[in-house]
């Protein structure tokens, strides 16, 4: 026999409250759960896309869609960018590394990127299966793309041109050879198909015109394009220099990742603080639910109480009791809550993968969850607080009289 | 054994309760005699410890009651005097055999599930181990109230009108049993009553007066 035994089966005899008053708290801590997970697993995947870039050279025009598209494959790109114009901009003291990508077709939806080995050092990618591409109209796939299509080494494609699925149709005359799959790196190459630039250049011999049609495209000088040039810094103190270097060109326009991420957050913000108020409020109702069930059950049991007294219990016995039945309720809500928030989480997860969005799971852990539980366990302690004291202040002749 | 000497108690102002002096020697049975409001309750849950009197001095088992601190008071009723209520008041969360540990752990005894068996197999209790209080038939609640009051042993066992409500036949059956456990454990028994059928059982009678 133990106090915490004694509050378990008083609990236990009032299934139908406790029932309500875990699942009520459990709610609470799941929505916050779920926030906390998927705000933490996009802000990680957002940052992890872009390390390493500091600047995205596009054509003129926004500078969130220059990021959002060369960088997360979330946009349309701006426009072109002259490989003359870009070799410039490479060429430059201040310039790191800089990886060209060209964005002009996609695989039934997933963006063919043209590029260089670069770009799969960026992101850390192994080749999990065949290899790189070493010729023109060979492919490598992200781990994705992939695991959607489940193709052999050495199968072909045909790429449809613009980046949705389907696009201005297809390019039949110029099918890839998939040379290689990548191993999966939580990042958004999972979801791009790779090649060389020479193959897009072959497949788009015209200079390109501007999809967006917020540039109207002069003629090429030699009629290679590319997209974007994600370029990395030599050292930061060059950095406005180099964003003056590029904006200096006409049809040019330079993006920072971090700033545009930022400011992408900033918006994002309001609706996460929106959410987390509604997952507190549930919490809230929760802490009162309890103080009510507690307290209201404080006064049928009266008795009990007084009983345990004239057996020997000490106020403190009793008080510990209701304590114990708050922290119990608390517990079991916070248990509760974390498996459902990141069951709901893999659910989204699932979700979004179905629909080749960035990817969630709900099978990791992270350290904010210790304060959604450590909260949950004060609501227990805070509400069972006030019934605690009063139960301790119970005069036991007076309550053994009336009975 | 218990001691009384000059001991008030006022309710509001008034005294409900006033003894000179009474004493009972370990192992007596005493019966407390009195109509309504004459305090018998009063004087039970003073013995108990679990009412302070307005004035006066109250010995069980040697100990001044009122020199014990809370805490300390706490401890020495859980362990030398048992309650049996007018009541009953089991524990209805508890199982019968839950609610006789239940006494063995407030009054901070070593566990001892031996004795709890063995003071359910006394009264009859056996196969209602697991039963819960609401299952119980009134005697059997009653029982098991007993058997919660006597299984620390204690020196002085306390019953409040444990035959009201009971016909002849059940009320002579509680009072064999409370004698008996009060036997067995060598405690000084006090039972308050105003019940005028039970009054020729016991030679020792303390009468309260309408205050």
């Amino acid at each position: 026999m133990t106090l915490a035994r004694i509050s378990l089966h008083y609990l236990w005899r009032r299934k139908l409250s406790t029932a309500l008053n875990v699942s009520l708290l459990a709610f609470g801590v799941a929505a916050v759960t779920l926030l906390l997970l998927t705000s933490t697993q996009l802000e990680e995947r957002v940052y992890r896309d872009a390390r390493g870039i500091d600047l995205v050279v596009g054509a003129k025009g926004s500078q969130t869609q220059i990021v959002l598209a060369s960088i997360y494959a979330l946009d349309l790109p701006t426009g072109y960018v002259k490989w003359s114009e870009a070799q410039q901009i490479a060429q430059q003291k201040s310039v790191g590394t800089a990886i060209p990508i060209t964005l002009f077709d996609n695989y039934s939806g997933f963006r063919v990127v043209g590029t260089t080995h670069d770009y799969v050092t960026q992101y850390d990618a192994r080749v999990a299966e065949g290899r790189l591409w070493h010729e023109p109209m060979e492919a490598v796939l992200g781990a994705d793309v992939a695991a959607r299509f489940r193709p052999r080494i050495g199968s072909t494609f045909v790429p449809d041109h613009g980046l949705l699925a389907g696009g201005t149709g297809p390019h039949n005359d110029h099918p890839y050879q998939i040379v290689g799959i990548l191993a999966r790196t939580g990042t958004v190459i999972d979801q791009l198909v790779l090649t060389d630039l020479p193959s897009q250049w072959i497949i788009h011999p015209e200079p390109q015109r501007s999809e967006s049609a917020l540039v109207a495209e002069p003629p090429a000088d030699d009629g290679r394009t590319i997209s974007a040039l994600l370029v990395r810094y030599a050292s930061a103190t060059s950095a406005t220099a180099l964003t003056r270097f590029v904006n200096s060109f006409p049809d040019l326009q330079a993006a920072s990742p971090a700033f545009e991420t930022a400011r992408l957050f900033g918006v994002v913000a309001v609706g996460m603080e929106l959410m987390r108020g509604f997952a507190l409020v549930l919490m809230l109702s929760a802490a009162l639910s309890i103080f009510i069930a507690l307290y209201h059950g404080l006064n049928e049991r009266r008795y009990d109480l007084a009983v345990m007294r004239t057996l020997g219990a000490t106020r403190e016995n009793i008080m510990a009791l209701l304590l114990f039945e708050g922290i119990m309720l608390a517990s079991f809500g916070a248990a509760l809550g974390l498996l459902l928030g990141h069951l709901l989480t893999s659910v989204l997860g699932f979700a979004l993968r179905q629909a080749q969005q960035i990817s969630v799971t709900g099978w990791t852990w992270y350290s904010g969850e210790l304060w959604v539980v450590g909260l949950a366990l004060l609501v227990g302690v805070a509400t069972a607080l006030v019934p605690a004291w009063r139960a301790h202040e119970v005069d036991i002749a007076g309550t053994l009289a009336r009975g | 054994m218990f001691l009384i000497r000059d001991l008030r108690h006022a309710y509001n102002g008034s005294d409900a309760l006033q003894i000179r002096n009474w004493q009972a020697e370990q192992g007596e049975h005493w019966l407390v005699l009195g109509p309504s409001g004459s305090g018998k309750t009063t004087l039970l849950h003073i013995l108990g410890g679990i009412l302070k009197p307005s004035y006066g001095e109250v010995l069980v088992a040697g100990q001044p009651l009122m020199r014990l601190k809370p805490r300390a008071l706490d401890r020495f009723r859980g362990r030398h005097v048992g309650i049996v209520l007018q009541r009953l008041h089991l524990v209805d969360s508890l199982t019968v055999e839950d609610n006789i540990i239940l006494a063995q752990f407030f009054s901070r005894l070593p566990p001892d599930p031996y004795r709890a068996r063995e003071v359910l197999a006394d009264l009859g209790l056996e196969d209602k181990a697991d039963a819960y209080p609401h299952e119980l038939s009134f005697g059997q609640a009653q029982r098991v109230a007993v058997a919660r009051a006597v299984v620390n042993r204690p020196t002085l066992l306390l019953a409040d009108e444990p035959t009201s409500n009971l016909d002849d036949a059940h009320a002579m059956q509680t009072l064999d049993l409370l004698e008996s456990q009060a036997n067995a454990c060598r405690a000084t028994l006090l039972i308050a009553t105003h019940d005028q059928r039970i009054k020729s059982r016991f030679r020792r009678q303390y009468a309260l007066g309408s205050p």
